[in-house]
């Protein structure tokens, strides 16, 4: 069994990072501007990393598959971005951001990487602000904070319900001064199709211009995989129409080992699948549960419109089982524990897989407040009531508002209801300290690797590890392989390993549209969306997965046979782009049905149905399983386990408890 | 058949950039009001696929009125008849059985249809490079909370900020303006303390790069404002003219 | 000076120009209808007249009329520009433009109210300015006031002045707020005192010309 080595650097944890960044190789000016670095994605992590390496000198190609950088899925995180500022005096601190991740993740991320995140969380902001971001403010003109899932430090950092769309805004802007400038070139509507690797190492992409169908050979010392995670696979979730895997599932049969793939994050506030037309899923921030208390009734099946239910027939299930977080939970508890409730037969709405997330409180709790501060004594119901929804306004009406105009419901006067759906993939691409994958000179980056959220990610760490990773983490550690390729001159695309690589594109897209068939794209995916939803979802069994495994080669084998994709190869053509990322979908479903099969313990969103304490909390086995599951392509349907075992220096590993 | 809507649908269809395109006409049935308006075009392709057509192209991602990238033009009103809505939020419950719907792209000298509904709108991204940002190279900032703004500032910026970029400003002003967009960018960054600076040449590149798109000039309709389905403000634009002219006239 | 006809030329700029010499109309609108306004003091026209020798005499005044016809021009010139830039702008028409849902009609139509009250202009000029500077036929017994009673005995003609000032007055309605507008003046404190006073100047001034033939038609006044 190869022995991975995450080449975590010496010393004691606080100072690994300050110790790797003095003594990491570096380039000269001169040498990077002859080093040529191919992004492949350009949400945070894609556009910080972008942009910083362009800084530094670096000559940079981005792809996108978007008509812009702007629009990758980055831009859709809502409720905000963590760091270990303690500007509320509250008691935080790096080690405690550390901690409560760490924690979170359920004891199964990497110490070193994630005490690196919690450090440099403090510098995104700093970067943000001084790029023009519009974080929230305070009267008095400094930032404000919420508190998120899983901690109990105010230590988020949020622009309205927006905060990606600023965060991402603020790296396309950064991204594009360099593209004024002629250090990056943009590459938009191209589609990564496979990493070509010469002698062992990346060296470039072929990438499919969207609009012509024309395939393209790109050359780089490195190429960094900023492509984002794979929630895609079940069909719906809160990701983007277009989200994939395909550049990290290619890189996966180039060499690269994926790492955890069963590790999905199921997020409990999205609103509820409507019928069989739905596309996707909408989220709801966890900022929500912040204000909003989430209950069902106590009656099964209660016919009654929620306003009808009496305050002691509700049950606020959260706050009833878990008492220290309440409606603060972190994510994988608090969709579990909505599951369990519908699955026992309290659900609401016309579908029964609901439950009901209730401002009615806040308001009322926030109109008292309001009154208080304008002086209004003996205020009514209806002015407390008016007073508490204009507060409640302000902080979360675009969430409202975008509520109400998918359900056609009014959540000012009708509680919310919301059901978990799949929001983030936690595995990825393994890489090592560097970021580097199994594959030299290919790195990952973002949510495509695996690194930093163990089995279980806490809400707002999303953008603060892509963001970590593009502009503090990898303009360094790139330095380390890149110092040892100055002498390697930009190769000629021309070579064998292109051409062949690029003919294997070729052949890929000639087979799919000469199949002809009658099913279209969608019809596949959403029946592979189905089987890992039902068995590869909130619960996973061994049977269900064994099922799950047999019933997507089949599909697989139905796909190569029947798919029909119309038009041609060389124009624009969504069916085809689609029909290519669902093919990779259907190789990955089954590597994470096997993952999760093979992992006989329920942790973070990982939680097998065999394994789970008497009242229904995950049983984790950190005897047997405190180790990366990093899986090695060997051919169809075929991978080999290889385990980075986890070591826990600093943090005594204890079973997660948010009683 | 999930629900009752009957339809009638002349979309434009146009197979590339070199060749004319034209309206077709298709009807659709059994669409549900529960539906967004891209699930009802889904619902059209579909059935397109599985008789052998081609299907519309349309641009589309996030489909959660975020990231900006769908953008049809439906019944004379970019994003549809809803106010503060983009195409993707747009549910069918907002139409009625038997309605005729006319879906057309974005129209403007610079944004050149690419196929269908699909149109290029790269313009936008070279304005922003142009100087849609702050110089700050990654790891030379000071601590965030040292420079205090204002919250009304901070939250006059954010709502500037807040564009998406999807363009229906230029699609629904009679002059294909793209003034909106690009000030209010030059918005967000003047009313900012870290956007001082570079504020006098960020306006003149912007608004050069801008007419160099070809873009047309601005009316003052407010057609952009009322179809902006981010609720952009003209001030933006007055502003933007305040910011140039005052750059032109003082520079050196 | 290259940097003045560059920033002119721009988008910015030819708005710029637009707003500015809109509002120096504006301002001579305000002279011109407040003196022939003088009409209605039933004096058989004496201030009026006055007023127009006055005007004819004073060589500062007279200068301002070049200065007048100059701004004119430049409106003219510059809105025929804007309108054929703009026009390029959207190579391919919508089938279906609902513009009623979005914005005013006479804020979309400027160039066809600016082009109706460039013809009536003419016809204006013909009647009046042509007939007093470059003709004999002004005289003590037949003043200025009298050419006015005379010029408005026909129906057509008085048709033909309150169409024009209904033009006026919806192309002052849009661009008087609008000139603010184009000139940065935007402020959530003022904008809508500005838009207030537009539209009230807008409608006097529009009613006080239009006012003027029907009242003399109809004998209305002496």
């Amino acid at each position: 069994m190869t022995k991975l080595d995450a080449k975590i650097p010496e010393g004691s944890l606080a100072e690994k990072w300050t110790k790797y960044r003095s003594s990491v190789s570096l380039v000269n000016p001169a040498n990077k501007r002859n080093l040529e670095v191919v992004i492949v994605g350009s949400g945070l992590a894609g556009a910080s990393a972008a942009a910083s390496l362009a800084e530094l000198g670096y000559k940079v190609k981005v792809f996108c598959f978007q008509d812009s950088p702007r629009r990758a899925h980055s831009i859709a995180a809502q409720g905000g971005i963590n760091a270990a500022k303690n500007y509320q005096n509250d008691g935080d601190s790096i080690f405690r951001l550390f901690y409560d991740t760490i924690k979170g993740g359920d004891y199964r991320s990497r110490e070193a990487n994630v005490h690196r995140l919690a450090e440099v969380s403090g510098n995104i902001i700093d970067q943000c602000v001084a790029q023009g971001v519009p974080f929230a403010r305070e009267y008095g003109g400094l930032l404000s904070n919420r508190s998120f899932g899983g901690t109990q430090v105010q230590r988020t950092f949020y622009a309205a319900g927006q905060t990606g769309q600023q965060l991402l805004l603020g790296a396309y802007s950064a991204l594009q001064r360099q593209v004024g400038m002629g250090n990056v070139e943009l590459f938009t509507r191209h589609e990564m199709q496979d990493v070509v690797v010469v002698d062992g190492k990346a060296r470039g992409i072929i990438a499919r211009n969207l609009v012509t169908g024309e395939l393209e050979r790109h050359f780089g010392h490195a190429v960094l995989l900023c492509t984002g995670g794979y929630g895609n696979v079940f069909y719906l979730s809160t990701n983007a129409m277009g989200s994939n895997v395909t550049a990290a599932w290619k890189a996966h049969k180039k060499g690269a080992f994926f790492a955890n793939p069963c590790y999905t994050q199921i997020h409990p506030t999205c609103i509820p699948v409507s019928g069989d037309h739905q596309s996707k899923l909408t989220l709801m921030s966890e900022s929500l549960r912040n204000d909003g208390r989430i209950w069902v009734p106590k009656k099964k099946d209660d016919p009654r419109k929620a306003n009808e239910i009496p305050e002691d027939e509700r049950d606020y299930y959260l706050e009833r089982r878990y008492p220290a977080f309440g409606n603060l939970v972190p994510r994988d508890i608090a969709s579990r524990a909505a599951k369990e409730r519908c699955d026992a037969g309290y659900g609401v709405g016309s579908s029964k897989m609901a439950v009901y997330l209730d401002f009615a409180a806040a308001i009322v709790r926030y109109g008292k407040a309001e009154a208080n501060k304008r002086n209004i004594h003996h205020a009514s119901d209806e002015e407390i009531q008016l007073m508490g929804k204009e507060v409640v306004k302000e902080k979360y009406g675009n969430l409202f508002d975008m509520y109400k105009q998918i359900t056609g419901e009014d959540p000012y006067e009708l509680p919310m209801r919301i059901y978990p759906a799949v929001h983030y993939t936690m595995g990825g691409l393994w890489v090592d300290y560097n970021l580097m994958t199994t594959v030299p000179g290919l790195y990952a980056l973002g949510e495509a690797n695996f690194s930093d959220h163990g089995a279980n990610r806490l809400g707002a760490s999303a953008l603060m590890q892509g963001l970590a990773d593009g502009y503090f983490v990898i303009p360094y550690t790139i330095g380390a392989y890149l110092a040892s390729e100055i002498r390697t001159p930009a190769m000629s695309t021309d070579s064998e390993a292109f051409v062949n690589a690029e003919k294997a594109v070729k052949e890929q897209i000639e087979k799919l549209m000469s199949i002809r068939g009658t099913k279209s794209v969608d019809y596949f995916h959403k029946k592979l969306g189905l089987i890992m939803w039902n068995q590869c979802g909130m619960a996973r069994n061994e049977e269900g997965l064994k099922m799950a495994i047999a019933d997507i080669q089949a599909l697989r084998k139905e796909f190569w046979s029947d798919v029909r994709i119309p038009g041609e190869a060389n124009n624009l053509n969504p069916e085809l782009e689609k029909a290519g990322r669902v093919a990779d979908f259907l190789e990955l479903g089954e590597l994470m049905c096997k993952d999760a099969l093979d992992r006989n313990e329920s942790c973070g969103g990982h939680f097998r149905e065999e394994y789970q304490t008497e009242d229904g909390e995950a049983l984790r086995d950190d005897e047997n399983y405190a180790y990366v599951a990093a899986w090695e392509f060997k051919g169809e349907s075929q991978f080999e386990l290889h385990k980075e075992e986890l070591k826990f220096e600093n943090i005594k590993i204890a079973q997660r408890s948010y009683k | 058949m999930e629900g009752n809507l009957n339809l009638t649908l002349k979309i434009w269809r146009q197979k590339n950039a070199q060749t004319a395109g034209k309206f077709e006409t298709y009807q659709v049935s059994g669409i549900s009001e529960d539906m967004s308006f891209l699930e009802m075009i889904d619902v059209l392709n579909n059935r397109l696929i599985e008789e052998g057509d081609d299907p519309v192209a349309f641009d589309h991602d996030c489909r959660e009125g975020i990231c900006g990238m769908c953008s049809m033009y439906i019944n004379g009103r970019p994003h549809g008849p809803n106010k503060g809505v983009t195409t993707c939020q747009l549910h069918m419950r907002s139409f009625s059985d038997g309605q005729t719907i006319t879906i057309e792209p974005w129209r403007a000298e610079a944004f050149p249809v690419i196929k269908d509904l699909v149109v290029n709108r790269s313009a936008f991204d070279r304005i922003i490079a142009a100087g849609g940002f702050i110089s700050v190279n990654t790891g030379n900032a000071q601590d965030a909370n040292s420079l205090p703004i204002p919250k009304d500032n901070a939250d006059d910026a954010f709502a500037a900020a807040a564009c998406i970029g999807c363009g229906a400003c230029v699609a629904a002003c009679k002059n294909a303006s793209a003034m909106l967009f690009t000030s209010a960018k030059i918005s967000q960054l003047a009313l900012l303390p870290q956007g001082q600076a570079e504020r006098a040449k960020r306006a003149e590149a912007m608004v050069a790069q801008m007419d160099e798109e070809g873009f047309g000039a601005c009316s003052n309709t407010g057609a952009c404002e009322a179809e902006c389905p981010k609720g952009i403000s003209l001030e933006n634009i007055a502003r933007m003219n305040r910011e140039y002219f005052s750059s032109v006239f003082t520079s050196k | 000076m290259a940097w003045l006809s560059k920033s002119l030329n721009s988008s910015l700029g030819k708005k710029l120009l637009m707003a500015i010499t809109g509002l120096f109309l504006v301002s001579f609108l305000i002279v011109h209808c407040g003196l022939n306004a003088t009409i209605f003091l039933n004096d058989g026209g004496a201030t009026f007249n006055a007023g127009a020798e006055f005007m004819a005499k004073n060589p500062i005044i007279r200068t301002m009329e070049i200065v007048l016809f100059g701004g004119l021009l430049l409106h003219i010139l510059d809105g025929l520009r804007l309108w054929m830039d703009n026009k390029k702008k959207r190579p391919v028409a919508y089938a279906v433009v609902d513009g009623a849902a979005n914005s005013k009609w006479y804020s979309r139509s400027m160039g066809l109210l600016g082009t109706l009250l460039l013809l009536f202009l003419i016809i204006h000029l013909k009647h009046f300015w042509y007939f007093s500077r470059l003709t004999d036929n002004l005289t003590e017994e037949h003043t200025l006031y009298h050419e006015m009673q005379a010029v408005f005995t026909s129906p057509v003609v008085v048709a033909i002045y309150v169409l024009g000032c209904i033009s006026l007055g919806y192309h002052l309605l849009h661009g008087f707020q609008s000139a603010f507008q184009s000139l940065g003046w935007n402020h959530p404190k003022y904008t809508p005192t500005i838009k207030c006073i537009g539209a009230a100047y807008a409608i006097i001034i529009a009613a006080l010309f239009a006012a003027m033939p029907i009242a003399l038609h109809f004998n209305l006044i002496h």
